[in-house]
């Protein structure tokens, strides 16, 4: 129920931004009439096809996830300016490394987010994606630090699941 | 202010045009693959700085609908030139992922009767 | 001159900033794209334009154009070029690596015509 009503209000917003209709004359209760249409029948849709869960509506984890963009940020602007160096040097002098990066998470959600915040760092690049861990092409050695990647899935990982309690066991 | 926006969409066209020739070179499938997606990305970047250049919100949405066909071209694109078809629902391509392995094993056979 | 006029030129200068700062990013991930060795790593040249090129664009963009619908707008066109564009990376890399393409592996540090001794030179 609150995914669906957490849907809903996303979907609207998105139409009330696209349409940019906010006067009720002329034919305009009608378009708006069509909108709540259509975002009742996108809601139905997503009800028959029994993906309307955490995964699909994270608005429950929203304030930690866009925490975490913040951070991920910091490091997409560090490891630009680095890749931009190597790019940009009058002799190109790079040593690229295929890495195998170890990966321990709860969550379809936390592992989706790690896998995409790795793509989205310049200079490494989520090759293949297997159970226990992810293939990483790097451009260079020096941005293959496995103390970066730990840090990287520790966060998203408290972004997307919250705090490991006891009983999720700390194996890590 | 519209010198310096026409000066970035001037830049801009550039990018494009240099990514244009890496489709046209690029030795292999996914070089061209890659040039597309980020020629796509150049040009949503266009089209917005245009939108601003001659005052018309209009092309925004544009850039909106071209960012999301360039996105699905790409995924089309790839599925096609790995499947060899579009048929195949994404649900079932785990299933025939197992297929994919086990004929990729040919340069190693493992039976060794 | 009001308070409103500084802070509209103030708006300006950071857009400047940002724009110019976005359009060096793009211009450095196509050179990159014709300047590395092999498909992996152009691969990561092409994403420097993706992320922080275009989001600098667009910030440069909505600062430009104030409070309005369309600021709204140029947002909704960033979150969707930041979530789909490390999706269709990812996308690529797995098909050529699926593919059996190899990456090359070794350092790649292309001669350049300073490196060589005087002597070597003259020869």
């Amino acid at each position: 129920m609150l995914y669906g009503v957490g849907l809903s209000a996303i979907l609207g917003l998105l139409w009330l931004t696209l349409s940019g209709n906010y006067t009720l004359s002329g034919d305009y209760p009608l378009i708006i009439m069509l909108g709540i249409l259509s975002i009742l029948i996108s809601v139905g849709i997503t009800l028959r096809m029994r993906i309307l869960d955490r995964e699909t509506v994270p608005i429950v984890r929203a304030p930690h996830l866009i925490a975490y963009w913040a951070w991920l940020g910091g490091q997409i602007l560090a490891a630009n300016i680095s890749v931009l160096k190597l790019i940009m040097r009058p002799d190109v002098d790079i040593e690229p490394r295929l890495v195998r990066v170890p990966v321990d998470l709860r969550s379809g959600t936390a592992r989706c987010v790690y896998a995409n915040s790795i793509t989205l760092t310049p200079g490494t690049v989520t090759v293949d994606v297997e159970d226990d861990g992810y293939l990483v092409h790097a451009l260079d050695k020096s941005m293959t630090d496995p103390a970066g990647f730990a840090e990287m899935a520790l966060r998203s990982d408290r972004a997307a699941d919250g705090q490991r309690t006891s009983e999720d066991g700390e194996n890590s | 202010m519209y010198i310096f926006n026409f000066i970035i969409a001037l830049g801009m066209a550039g990018a494009m045009a240099i990514m244009l020739s890496r489709l046209f070179a690029g030795p292999t499938l996914y070089d061209r693959v890659l040039a597309v997606n980020s020629f796509g990305t150049k040009t949503v970047l266009f089209l917005l700085i245009f939108s601003q250049l001659v005052g018309r919100g209009d092309a925004i949405d544009i850039a909106l609908l071209y960012a999301l066909i360039n996105f699905v071209a790409t995924i089309a694109i790839l599925k096609f030139f790995r499947y060899r078809s579009l048929e195949i629902a994404l649900a079932q391509m785990s299933l025939r992922r197992a297929v994919d392995d086990s004929f990729g094993e040919d340069d190693e056979p493992e039976d060794q009767s | 001159m009001s308070a409103m006029e500084v802070w509209h030129y103030i708006l300006l200068a950071i857009s400047v900033a940002s724009m110019t700062a976005g359009l060096v990013f793009v211009l450095a991930g196509a050179i990159g794209v014709i300047r590395m060795p092999d498909f992996y790593t152009r691969m990561h040249a092409a994403g420097v334009t993706d992320t922080l090129g275009a989001e600098l664009i667009v910030l440069g963009l909505m600062l430009q154009s104030g409070l309005t619908l369309t600021t709204v707008k140029l947002a909704l066109v960033g979150l969707l070029l930041f979530l789909t564009s490390p999706t269709s990376t990812h996308a690529i890399a797995n098909a050529a690596h699926k593919a059996k393409l190899k990456p090359q592996l070794k350092r790649h540090r292309p001669e350049h015509p300073a490196d060589r001794g005087p002597e070597e030179r003259k020869s």
